[in-house]
C-alpha cells in the first residue's frame, strides 16, 4: 500500500538557502506525524511543499499516489487541507463564515452546517456568530482549525498550529488532530514543542537544514544524540503521568547542564 | 430579510430620494408653474433644463459613484487592505494622465477622444497591475507597485503642465483633474452605464475569490478555487469601472476609499457581499455630493472632485481612526 502523503528526494531552496535537501517523508492514512527541528530547518517548507505551495527543484510530492503538480487545484484541495502558521484574517467576519470558507464548493446551507459541526469539534460552537477581530488569539486559532476541518480533505497539514496558544488550547488542538488521525485521516503537523510532539505523534521526523536526521517513533527519533546534534540540547526523557517528559538544558561551554 | 439586503434596498431608496432634489434644484430656480411645465410640456425651457441638463447629470454622478464604490470594494478585498482603492493603485492617475495628454495634444475637439484616452490609460495601468500580480503574489508588493504607477502618472501629468505651451489647454486639463459631472449628457450616461454594469458582473464572478482571500494568499491558494483567474477578473472589473468613471467625470477621489467602509459592518466584513452595497453607497455619495456642490453659493461652481475631497478626507480620517482602534489583530 502506498502512503497517503509521500515526499521523495525533494530539493527546494529559498533565497539561495536549501530548505529541503533530498528529503523523504511518508505519512499513512490514520497516522499523525510531527515534524520538528530548529528554526530554519525547513519545517514550514516541508508542509508547504505537501500543500503544493513550494515548487521543488528536484524530487516529487505525491498525494494518494498522484504528483501534486499534476492535480487540479480542486482535486488537490479535496486531498489536503492546509492550516498555515500565519493566522491573520483580513476582515471582521463571524467565526461561522470563516469556518464555512473551508467548503467553497458546497451550497451555502451545507457549508454552514459543516462549519457549525467543525466549530463544535474545536469547542468553539459558542463563538459562531462572533467577529474574529473581537476574539483572543486562541479563539481565532480554533476558528481557523475549524476552517481546515470543514474542508473534509483526507489529509491535514498544519504548520505550527500550537504556536502562540496557551497550554490548554495547545492540548485541545493536538487532541483534535489526534482524533482526526484516529478517524483515518493522514495528519502532518510541524511543532516546536518537542514534548507535545512526543506525546501526540505516532512518528517524529527531525529536520535539520532540510535533511531528515531522524524518522521514527517519538522516543526513538529524539535520542540524546539527535537532541544534542540538531537542537543543541542536553536532554533525556523521563516518564510522566501523561507521557514522556523532556528534561533538557542548553549545552554550555564545557559541560552539558540540566540533563 | 437579511441585513445586507435590507441595506441594499435602503441605499437604493435613498438614491431615488436624493435624485429628486438633484433634478429639481439647480442654478436656475423654477417656480411651481415652471416645474409642472417641465413634466407636462416636453420641449419647454424648464423641461430641457430638468431632463436634458440635470437628469443626465444626476445619472452620471450616480454611475460614477457606483463605479468608484465598486472599484474600492474590489480593490480592498483583493489586497486585503482597507486603504486600497483605484486611486492608491494608480489606475485613476493613469487615466487622468492619458486624458491630459489627449487634451494637450489637441484631441479634445474630437468627440469622445478624451474619454477613450482615459479608458485606455486605466486599461494600461490595469494591465500593468495584472501583469505584475501574476508574477508577484504579495499584496503589499502590488500596493507598492501601484503607488509607483500613481506617482509616475502624477509626475508625467505635472510634466505636461510644465511643458504645455497653451494656457487654455492647461486650464482644460486642470478642469478635468478636479473632477466634475457638470454638463454631462445622456450620451455620456449611455456609454458609461454598460461599462459599469459589465464591471459589476465581473466583480460578482470574482466575489468567491475575494471572500477566500480574507484568509490570506496561501490559504486561498490551497482552497481549490481558481485564484489566478478570480484575481484577473477582479482587476479587470476595477480597471473597467475606474476607467469609465475617470473618462466621464475626471478624477474624483475618496469615494472608492470611503464607500466600502460605510457599509462593511452591515455585511459583517464579507468582501463578496460588500460589492453591491458599496457600489450603491458610492452612487448615493456622489449624487448627494454633486447636489451639495451645486447648491453651495460660490461664484465658480464647486468641482465635484474638490468637494468630495474636502468633505471626505476628514471623514475618512475619522473612519480610519475608529477602525484602527477596533482592529487590533
Amino acid at each position: 500500500m502506498t502512503a497517503f502523503l509521500t515526499m521523495w528526494d525533494a530539493d527546494a531552496s529559498l533565497g539561495g538557502r536549501a530548505v529541503l535537501d533530498g528529503t523523504d517523508v511518508l505519512v499513512e492514512a490514520g497516522e499523525l506525524v510531527a515534524v520538528v527541528g530548529p528554526n530554519g530547518a525547513g519545517k514550514s517548507s516541508l508542509i508547504r511543499a505537501f500543500a503544493g505551495l513550494l515548487p521543488l527543484s528536484g524530487g516529487v510530492v505525491r498525494l494518494q499516489g498522484d504528483d501534486v503538480t499534476t492535480l487540479s487545484l480542486r482535486a488537490r484541495a479535496a486531498r489536503v487541507a492546509y492550516l498555515p502558521q500565519e493566522g491573520r484574517i483580513a476582515w471582521n467576519l463571524p467565526a461561522i463564515e470563516v469556518a464555512a470558507l473551508g467548503a467553497p464548493f458546497l451550497s451555502g446551507a451545507d457549508a454552514m452546517s459543516a462549519a457549525r459541526t467543525a466549530l463544535e469539534e474545536v469547542e468553539a460552537g459558542h463563538l459562531a456568530d462572533r467577529g474574529v477581530a473581537e476574539m483572543s488569539g486562541g479563539e481565532r486559532a480554533r476558528v481557523l482549525l475549524a476552517r481546515a476541518l470543514t474542508t473534509g480533505a483526507q489529509a491535514l497539514l498544519a504548520d505550527e498550529p500550537t504556536a502562540g496558544l496557551d497550554p490548554e488550547a495547545q492540548l485541545m488542538v493536538m487532541e483534535r488532530l489526534r482524533a482526526r488521525a484516529a478517524a483515518g485521516q493522514a495528519v502532518l503537523v510541524s511543532l516546536h514543542d518537542l514534548a507535545l510532539a512526543a506525546r501526540f505523534a505516532d512518528r517524529i521526523v527531525v529536520l535539520d537544514a532540510g535533511r531528515v536526521v531522524a524518522d521514527a517513533a517519538p522516543l526513538a527519533a529524539l535520542t540524546p544524540e539527535v537532541m544534542a546534534g540538531t537542537f543543541g540540547l542536553a536532554a533525556r526523557w523521563i516518564d510522566g503521568p501523561d507521557g514522556p517528559l523532556l528534561s533538557s538544558g542548553r549545552y554550555s561551554i564545557g559541560s552539558p547542564t540540566g540533563a | 430579510m437579511t441585513r445586507p439586503s435590507r441595506l441594499t434596498l435602503m441605499l437604493a431608496g435613498l438614491i431615488m430620494v436624493a435624485s429628486i432634489p438633484g433634478i429639481l434644484l439647480g442654478e436656475t430656480v423654477f417656480d411651481m408653474a415652471q416645474t409642472s411645465q417641465a413634466f407636462v410640456e416636453p420641449g419647454s425651457g424648464p423641461a430641457e433644463v430638468l431632463w436634458q441638463v440635470r437628469a443626465p447629470r444626476v445619472a452620471t454622478a450616480l454611475m460614477v459613484g457606483v463605479a468608484l464604490g465598486l472599484s474600492g470594494a474590489v480593490m480592498q478585498g483583493l489586497l486585503r487592505n482597507p486603504l486600497a482603492d483605484p486611486g492608491v493603485l494608480g489606475i485613476s492617475a493613469s487615466a487622468a494622465l492619458a486624458a491630459a495628454a489627449a487634451i494637450v495634444l489637441g484631441a479634445a475637439a474630437a468627440p469622445g477622444a478624451v474619454e477613450i484616452a482615459a479608458l485606455v490609460g486605466a486599461g494600461l495601468a490595469g494591465s500593468l497591475l495584472i501583469l505584475f500580480s501574476t508574477r508577484v503574489r504579495s499584496p503589499e508588493a502590488l500596493i507598492l507597485f501601484g503607488v509607483a504607477v500613481s506617482s509616475f502618472a502624477g509626475a508625467a501629468t505635472a510634466l505636461i503642465f510644465n511643458l504645455s505651451p497653451s494656457p487654455i489647454a492647461t486650464a482644460e486639463v486642470m478642469g478635468w483633474l478636479l473632477g466634475s459631472v457638470q454638463n454631462r449628457s445622456w450620451v455620456d450616461v449611455a456609454w458609461v452605464t454598460p461599462a459599469v454594469l459589465v464591471a459589476g458582473a465581473l466583480a460578482v464572478l470574482a466575489a468567491p475569490g475575494l471572500r477566500m482571500l480574507s484568509l490570506g494568499e496561501e490559504t486561498a491558494g490551497t482552497s481549490g478555487l481558481p485564484m489566478a483567474r478570480l484575481r484577473l477578473l477582479a482587476l479587470a472589473a476595477t480597471a473597467l469601472a475606474t476607467g469609465a468613471a475617470v473618462a466621464v467625470a475626471g478624477v474624483i477621489g475618496f469615494v472608492g476609499l470611503a464607500a466600502p467602509h460605510l457599509v462593511r459592518s452591515a455585511v459583517r466584513g464579507d468582501p463578496g457581499r460588500l460589492l453591491l452595497p458599496s457600489a450603491l453607497a458610492g452612487g448615493l455619495m456622489l449624487v448627494v455630493a454633486d447636489l451639495l456642490a451645486r447648491m453651495t453659493p460660490t461664484d465658480q461652481e464647486l468641482k465635484l472632485g474638490v468637494f468630495t475631497a474636502l468633505v471626505g478626507a476628514p471623514l475618512f480620517a475619522l473612519i480610519a481612526w475608529r477602525a484602527a482602534r477596533e482592529w487590533r489583530l
